[in-house]
């Protein structure tokens, strides 16, 4: 039988404010600063990326919202004067790189996963807390580097800088690429650091299969931000040698050869993909069961598909370059690979759906997002299946519905779920509950202006539009002009979100330690929790997601 | 609530504070043959590289090298000695390398395009004088010199 | 879930007493703990190097495919002799360094030993860098630079110059990274000097063997190819 801790009261200082890791702080505001400057706290530093990959988002989001506007209609009536067809290129070049780079691969694992893993572990903290603050400091010397590319205007390539026109065009592509290249080193410390962590920093008692399926979410995703990374590292570089000495590998002129720079670029981005996929799901694991009040259906299933999908990431990338070049058996074996990449997904979807099939389900903020992500995930993921196919690839490769599958997988899945995660754990991280009502209709805005904004984009690809253009046929206009309306109605869901999460942090109610009735260890402590985490080192006797009557204390 | 004090004790098999050092019963006697060794498997990699083995050639030189590299690995970095799990760390390293050469010789040994003609041997360059003195002829490239950038 | 009693910094308390290694960070419960953990960590970063100098050697790889013949002319202006001197010298850095670890488990009186393999290393990489400044100035006198920048003369196959870009590249970044383990040596050197590694704490030794044998491995792959090629 197992014990229940009684919910932890919250700590108080002589002076009768709350003790806690933000409360923790020196005398002065400059001594206060410095010490969240050189914290090696986890918790203090998954805030400062929280705070920086939103503001990353808000950057890219922006740039997002420039091309739909510039897309409202077409040639540059709307925009002339302002914009023309060369910034365009940089508007959505730059959407892609902030969004990849500074939003989306840092945010679940460096901002959520940062905060989270060695509480769910029951941990003190992770296992390298210095070589996590460095982690961050070269994340913020990357984003510097990418305001720099800004401020000499911008790049134009596209994110994926293919060869021969990102070696040979004028503008600050070698920044970019270096850029990128820090960013890549921020990514691979963080791997290191949750692996380390998984494997020696579990709890007494906490076995691999007692982990919460976040941790192994997480975990999948750090071996990946591990193995890929330094390809995208060495790539760069003989990207940006190329550039400056035409070595000959990459520049047809020479003797080089383009596709070589796609196989390169590839091996490492497909896997990124899974990068920002896997820590979403790792978030759906932990919510459905929780706003089920059920025990997640295949928790053995969920994990290794967690593994399976790392680990087969990485034979598929070629379907990124189906119509490049490649060889004919290449691109057959990597589309039969890829079909397989999809049955640990589906396993997932599976696992999440029967989990609440005759729960106790209750529809707050995060339980919305999750059930959106179900939806939206799984046309993100059945469409990447028609682009796997490659009679229809060849049709539709290069068009709006690739730009539409990846929306929906990384908006409609990541994003979604980072916002539901957000919401999970905001208790949690800030001791403050949001506003339910205003997080409910945040959420229908978003997922309306989503679909209205991405939904469009399918028919306008498979109907012939191509991505990337500036300019488009009359008749795809009224497409066009949904979607952009739709991209408005998502700025507002965001807006909206970040108004009332701003404002419950002044006068939001406080939290208690598990508002949600959780089970598993973030929740056996006080929010928000003190810097050493817990009072006494939890030991753990029974598995994560235990909701069996009388066994929770909410 | 029962309360006991519980020791976990998943790592450490001492109490004393001092972490086991795990390695070979003679360490002077085992790394001085594994360098013998080494040298002269570096020996045999020079002479093969003389016989013309055709298409074994790499395979042989790479094969060695891996011989060379895993007594290195499990000896010197004491992989051997190690835990299971620093042993599977190493290895995905080299394996995941593995498949990326895999995948981009399976692409470009099955391509069937004809193979590019009339290649310049190099772009215009900038005349840079060398220490010999003669300054690099510019060979230019079908459709001019290469722009300049940065 | 039950608990212990602890104190502040996870300590047992229940009467045991355990010496405290001052490098004992208190987020991790046992010295063994954490350093399995380091290790652990060393080499999940080794395994990047791996991939990061790997994804050179596949681009070597890919390119010497496409011109075997420009490949195997250009190779032949390597100094095989000076390849397989430094191969040797690095396999005897490697030997070196292992004995300086394995010496500097022994507590600080050997810490004389210590100190005189890790100079054995140093000396040792510094004779690599110096061979690796002959070939260079040899090939910078020759004209057979990478890219741009190749100024040969009579050669009779063509795009020799790609070989000579992955020979500076590979054999560059190969270089930075003997330069920085120079300075690790160093580093590790004035602590083994100051009587810092003994049984109970010797993991900076330890880390920084891995890395020099890591760096050692990767030479071990680069001399065949580069220099043996048929």
């Amino acid at each position: 039988m197992a014990d229940v801790i009684a919910s932890p009261g919250v700590k108080v200082g002589e002076h009768g404010h709350p003790i806690n890791y933000l409360t923790a702080t020196e005398d002065g505001f400059l001594k206060n600063v410095w010490s969240w400057m050189t914290t090696v706290d986890h918790k203090r530093i998954g805030v400062m990326y929280l705070a920086s990959v939103m503001a990353a988002f808000g950057l890219g989001g922006f740039f997002a919202l420039l091309v739909r506007l510039y897309l409202l209609t077409p040639g540059h009536e709307l925009m002339k004067g302002f914009m023309d067809s060369e910034a365009y290129n940089r508007a959505f070049t730059m959407h892609g790189a902030v969004m990849v780079f500074l939003f989306i691969i840092p945010s679940v694992p460096a901002a959520l996963g940062n905060f989270v893993l060695p509480l769910m572990l029951g941990a003190k903290d992770v296992a390298f807390p210095r070589l996590n603050l460095a982690s961050y400091y070269l994340y913020v010397t990357g984003a510097l580097m990418a305001v720099v590319v800004l401020v000499q205007g911008a790049v134009d390539t596209g994110w994926t800088f293919y060869t021969p026109y990102s070696t040979t065009t004028s503008g600050p592509v070698t920044w970019m690429t270096m850029a990128a290249f820090v960013l890549g080193f921020s990514s691979i410390f963080t791997g290191i650091n949750f692996i380390a962590t998984v494997h020696k920093l579990r709890a007494p008692g906490m076995g691999w299969f007692d982990m919460p399926l976040f941790v192994w979410g997480i975990y999948a995703t750090a071996i990946i931000q591990v193995l890929a990374t330094p390809v995208l590292g060495i790539t760069l570089v003989l990207l940006a040698i190329e550039r400056s000495f035409q070595i000959g590998i990459f520049d047809s002129r020479i003797g080089g050869d383009p596709v070589l720079f796609q196989h390169f670029f590839w091996f490492y981005s497909h896997p990124a993909v899974y990068i920002m996929i896997l820590p979403g799901m790792a978030i759906i694991s932990e919510i459905i069961p929780t706003f089920s009040r059920k025990v997640i259906f295949g928790y053995r299933s969920i994990a290794f598909s967690s593994l399976a999908i790392a680990l087969i990431s990485f034979i598929v990338w070629g379907h990124h370059m189906f119509v490049s070049g490649q060889s004919q058996l290449a691109t057959v074996v990597f589309s039969f690979i890829t079909f397989l990449v999809a049955i640990p997904s589906g396993i997932k979807v599976f696992n999440w759906v029967a989990t609440m099939w005759r729960g106790n389900i209750s529809l707050e903020t995060p339980m919305l997002y999750a059930i959106s992500f179900l939806l939206l995930f799984t046309i993100g993921g059945l469409t990447g299946i028609f682009l796997g196919a490659l009679a229809t690839d060849v049709h539709l490769t290069d068009t709006y519905f690739v730009v539409a599958h990846f929306h929906y997988v990384m908006m409609g899945g990541t994003v979604i779920a980072f916002i539901g995660g957000l919401h999970y754990w905001w208790p949690k991280m800030t001791g403050r509950m949001y506003n339910e009502k205003l997080g409910a209709i945040a959420c229908a805005l978003i997922f309306i202006g989503f679909n209205v904004t991405f939904m469009s984009q399918f028919f306008l690809g498979s109907l012939g539009m191509p991505r990337r253009y500036a300019n488009y046929l009359q008749q795809f206009q009224p497409l066009h002009a949904f979607s952009t309306f739709g991209s408005w109605i998502l700025a507002a869901g965001f807006l909206l979100t970040l108004g009332y999460l701003w404002a419950s942090l002044r006068s939001g109610a406080r939290a208690p330690a598990n508002p949600w009735g959780g089970t598993t260890l973030e929740w056996r402590t006080q929010s928000p929790p003190i810097t050493h985490n817990f009072e006494d080192q939890p030991i753990v006797t029974e598995g994560p997601y235990d909701y069996r009557p009388g066994k929770v204390s909410a | 609530m029962s309360e006991h004090t519980t020791h976990a004790h998943a790592d450490d098999a001492d109490h004393s504070g001092v972490p086991e050092h795990h390695g070979p019963k003679n360490p002077a006697r085992t790394f001085t043959i594994t360098l013998l060794c080494l040298l002269a498997l570096t020996f045999v990699t020079v002479g093969a590289a003389k016989i013309n083995f055709g298409a074994g050639n790499t395979v042989i030189a790479l094969g060695i090298a891996t011989v060379k590299a895993s007594l290195v690995a499990l000896i010197f970095m004491h992989l051997r000695w190690d835990k299971p799990v620093n042993g599977i760390l190493a290895m995905s390293g080299f394996l995941f390398l593995g498949i990326m050469l895999l995948f981009c010789l399976l692409d470009f040994d099955t391509r069937k395009d004809p193979e590019p003609q009339n290649l310049p041997v190099k772009i215009a360059a900038p005349a840079i004088p060398t220490q010999g003195g003669t300054a690099a002829p510019a060979t230019p490239a079908p459709g001019g010199a290469a722009p300049e950038h940065h | 879930m039950s608990t212990t009693t602890v104190d502040l910094h996870g300590h047992p308390v229940d009467g045991e007493e355990h010496p405290h290694n001052p490098h004992h960070q208190h987020h991790f419960k046992t010295m063994q703990q954490q350093n399995d953990a380091v290790k652990i960590g060393m080499w999940l970063f080794l395994a990047t190097e791996v991939l990061l100098f790997g994804g050179l050697f596949v681009g070597f790889a890919m390119m010497q495919n496409r011109y075997p013949d420009a490949f195997f002319q250009a190779h032949h202006h390597l100094d095989k002799n000076l390849g397989f001197l430094n191969t040797v010298v690095l396999l005897v850095s490697s030997f070196t360094m292992v004995m300086a670890v394995y010496f500097s488990s022994k507590g600080v009186k050997e810490k004389g030993k210590v100190v005189a393999m890790l100079l054995l290393t140093i000396l040792c990489a510094c004779i690599f860098l110096g061979v690796k400044y002959f070939e260079y100035e040899h090939k910078i006198h020759e004209g057979l630079l990478p890219g741009k920048f190749y100024s040969h003369h009579g050669d009779t196959v063509p795009n020799q110059f790609v070989f000579f870009s992955f020979y500076f590249m590979m054999t560059g970044l190969h270089g930075f990274h003997i330069l920085v383990g120079i300075g690790l040596l160093l580093w590790i050197t004035i602590r083994a000097n100051r009587g810092e590694f003994s049984g109970a704490y010797n993991t900076p030794v330890d880390l920084v063997g891995l890395y020099w044998h890591l760096v050692d491995l990767i030479w071990i792959y680069l001399f065949p190819l580069l220099y043996l090629i048929q």
